[in-house]
């Protein structure tokens, strides 16, 4: 009870707090703030197709969040989330063409969750691979495997996968109908992408609280050497949570392909890994509070699309407020230790 | 510097380090103070050195009352701390080191502080190479070099906390020779310690504390029974070797080389039989530490041969070495032997892994009974940093398994007062009947000659002398240490 009051009143300071730079940021745009967080409010959770939409960004910020729990237990920063998210498009696009001409599209369907996921962890796996093996940092290796990410998928966009006649970066061309995913027509959402986003989010949970996987990462995320000393292999737990990690965001890269855009487009990430990031450190790493930041962040995403139309304002207005939101938490973390310090000292 | 420390209290939340301490230090005179861990040694010797508030109470620095906030404020009133690690800049040379806080300004290139600092080495009879690397350093002499940074700070009160911790018997002579002098030039000298034989042989006076109170004061002539029963309220009870006939061969080191630490190991030639307690002696960084990791998996052999058990262990890794009954424990507890952030249960769940989901209920089973057993003070719950070291050393004693074959321990009862060292010897000498062989390494030679059965006096990476304790006395082995054969 008392963790959870402590909690909740660091989440209503962190707001405040955000609350005040965003207004200020708003007034000296020259745009009325209030009307901003109404515009904001009303266009993420105004009507069902706006939050159906809402929940179509949640699903992959909250797969990526899933999959960066296990990669932060463990103590590594998995930056290369967004490459790995580009590679599962590009694993399950390629074999969704596989299905153009089949008659058993639903087949098809179904392994391009596999070849997504699978896109994914290999991708991760080599960060691993050079961070347990050759001895470079996982950012690093992460980030350069980004950009080779980016490369591939545009390489492919405009050669070997370019539409008939022109390339264009409007991405490849569309997948028959049979072979998207089912959704609910009214409100386009898929309910295999809901499905699977809160199956992600109980596994994780369960794996990072009961089995040994989890016990396993914490430990060595806490002291690597003691570990090793305790019989445990930390470049083996290394490794599976960076497959962990990129097997979710390949998962999700492929629901972007098969749910929402059907087709690849050099933008397919939409750059939800670098926010997962963001929503992982929010939510203090854990992974029941994880999903709740991705639902604000979605809506803010979704809401600020308003802006440009209704109040001529920039609709990077949500980067800001999201990136004062993380800035906030970890000032108001700083300060707390620095509290804590303080009164352990005297 | 005279120093007048009145009814000084100390709490950290419910628990009261110093309750009412008053005492007095005389300029140019050693203090000593004398007491237990967790006796509320350090706890005023931190206040003192302005490194933390107290709750209540007056410092007076010659007769008038101070309030400093910080170690800066306290080395501007002229108090110094060499506090029991060292705090000092690894990968700045040992000149960069003692210039740091001297100078104010950008640009400081006209004021000598390589004259300076050669002088007051010199003078001391300090041999530091002021181009040094200071991670190259050992313990003692990074210890110099603290001591000579607060001399150039300018200080007159230098209180130093545990400073025999980690160091040779050189280099302890030369200390305590500094020490001396600095006290005949005026100087006030604090000494914590909870070794006896330090603070008889240098100090003038001592205070000793027991449970955050003065129990008592003497000056020179020190009787030891005294100041025992001051410490400790009751006499403890000293330790005896257990005798057992040594068995079959358990390890053996064929001409082993490795590098690693300051001096590596060079060709390495050992044969450890069961029930064997040897002890590890020599100076900080002369191979003991790397032959420890040698024997336990963690460093493999550049050149010759490990055998444990008749089997050849070369190229063979820690994990396989455990499997086969070697126990290691390192020296640092919360660095390599715990996992801070984990509870004590964690702890006993990661010892006995088996199938997918970690059987919680059995570890904290596990954990409840070792923690009756080894009385370590605590609950299953508590993280293991908020266990205090004998604590800390108990709980990494309760994970070795029931019958190892051999025991690698590093300095076991480093930082542990006289109570707790000797219960963790009663305990690991109940090994030594079930036919465990012990190699511990240690600076105290006394525990050294108290505890094992034969010792191995390493000397620059080399093994200079391997004898039996019956065979050998402190002088020889101290010359030993010191490459006098």
């Amino acid at each position: 009870m008392q963790t959870f009051l402590r909690y909740s009143r660091k989440m209503i300071l962190t707001a405040v707090v955000v609350f005040c730079f965003t207004t200020l940021i708003l007034l000296i745009a020259g745009a009325p703030p209030f009307a901003a967080y109404y515009h904001i409010f009303k266009g993420s959770l105004g009507s069902w197709s706006k939050i159906a939409h809402v929940i179509t960004v949640w699903i992959p910020l909250t797969l990526c969040a899933s999959g960066l729990l296990y990669t932060f237990r463990i103590g590594l920063w998995n930056i290369g989330v967004e490459g790995q998210m580009i590679m599962g498009a590009i694993f399950s696009t390629a074999l969704l063409r596989f299905g153009i001409e089949s008659h058993q599209p639903a087949v098809f369907l179904g392994l391009s969750f596999f070849a997504g996921a699978m896109g994914g962890g290999i991708w991760a796996f080599f960060a691993g691979f050079l961070k347990t093996k050759g001895g470079v940092h996982e950012i690093f290796a992460g980030l350069g495997l980004n950009f080779v990410a980016q490369g591939i998928i545009l390489y492919l966009i405009f050669g070997p996968w370019k539409r008939p006649g022109v390339a264009s970066m409007s991405g490849t061309e569309v997948f028959p109908q049979t072979l998207w995913l089912p959704f609910l027509s009214t409100i386009r959402l898929s309910p295999v992408g809901l499905v699977l986003a809160l199956a992600a989010v109980m596994v994780t949970a369960w794996m990072l609280r009961y089995t040994w996987v989890g016990l396993g990462l914490k430990a060595i995320g806490k002291n690597q050497y003691a570990a090793f000393l305790f019989g445990l292999k930390p470049g083996r737990y290394m490794l599976l949570a960076m497959a962990f990690a990129g097997g979710f965001a390949g998962l999700a890269g492929c629901l972007q392909v098969a749910g929402i855009y059907h087709r690849l487009i050099p933008a397919i990430s939409s750059n939800y890994g670098y926010l997962s990031l963001l929503v992982v450190m929010l939510s203090n790493y854990n992974v029941w509070v994880a999903p709740g930041v991705a639902f604000f962040f979605a809506c803010l995403n979704i809401g600020s699309i308003q802006l440009p139309m209704m109040l001529r304002v920039d609709s990077s207005l949500s980067g800001v407020i999201q990136g004062a939101l993380v800035l906030a938490t970890l000032a108001i973390y700083a300060w707390q230790t620095r509290n804590k310090q303080k009164e352990r000292q005297n | 510097m005279r120093i007048e420390l009145r009814n000084i209290h100390k709490y950290y939340g419910p628990v009261k380090a110093n309750a009412g301490i008053s005492l007095t230090i005389r300029s140019g005179t050693i203090h000593g103070i004398l007491g237990e861990n967790g006796a509320g040694k350090s706890t005023l010797m931190k206040i003192l050195a302005g490194f933390s508030r107290k709750t209540r109470g007056t410092v007076s620095l010659n007769g008038s009352p101070m309030t400093y906030k910080t170690p800066a404020q306290a080395s501007r009133l002229g108090i110094g701390m060499l506090y029991q690690e060292p705090l000092d800049f690894p990968v700045l040379s040992v000149l960069e080191n003692f210039m740091v806080g001297l100078t104010g300004n950008i640009s400081d290139r006209n004021t000598p502080h390589r004259q300076i600092f050669e002088q007051l080495a010199k003078d001391l009879g300090f041999n530091l190479p002021p181009n040094a690397i200071v991670k190259n350093l050992t313990i003692g002499e990074r210890q110099q070099l603290e001591i000579l940074r607060l001399l150039g700070l300018g200080i007159e009160v230098l209180i130093l906390d545990e400073p025999t911790t980690g160091i040779s018997s050189m280099q302890r002579e030369a200390l305590f020779k500094a020490l001396e002098q600095l006290a005949s030039e005026g100087k006030s000298i604090v000494l914590v310690s909870h070794k006896l034989e330090d603070i008889e042989a240098l100090c003038d006076s001592v205070t000793v504390l027991r449970l955050g109170r003065v129990s008592g004061e003497m000056s020179k002539p020190f009787d030891t029974n005294t100041l025992l029963e001051m410490i400790f309220g009751i006499l403890p009870v000293q330790p005896t070797c257990v005798e057992t006939q040594p068995g079959k061969t358990v390890l053996v080191m064929d001409c082993v080389t490795a590098t690693g630490g300051r001096a590596g190991l060079k060709k390495c030639d050992v044969t450890v039989r069961q029930g064997e307690i040897i002890g590890l002696a020599g100076l900080e960084g002369s191979g003991q530490g790397l032959f420890l990791r040698l024997a336990s998996g963690l460093v493999q052999p550049k050149q010759g041969a490990v055998f444990l058990q008749k089997s050849k262990m070369n190229g063979k890794d820690y994990h396989a070495f455990k499997h086969a009954g070697v126990t290691f424990l390192p020296t640092a507890r919360l660095e390599e032997g715990l996992i801070p952030g984990l509870n004590i249960a964690e702890h006993f769940a990661l010892q006995n892994r088996k199938g997918f989901y970690v059987n919680s209920p059995e570890a904290f089973k596990q954990a409840k009974k070792s923690i009756e057993k080894f009385r370590i003070k605590g609950q299953p719950v508590f993280p293991v940093e908020s266990l205090s070291g004998g604590n800390q050393q108990r709980l990494l004693l309760s994970f070795i398994p029931d019958d190892p074959v051999l025991l690698l321990l590093e300095k076991p009862t480093r930082g542990l007062d006289m109570e707790s060292a000797l219960w963790v010897w009663e305990h690991l000498q109940k090994f030594c009947a079930g036919k465990t062989s012990i190699l511990f390494s240690s600076s105290d030679l006394e525990e050294i000659l108290m505890m094992a059965h034969r010792v191995w006096v390493f000397f620059n990476g080399k093994i200079v002398k391997d004898t039996m304790i019956s065979d050998t006395d402190i002088h020889e082995l101290k010359s030993a240490i010191a490459g006098i054969i």
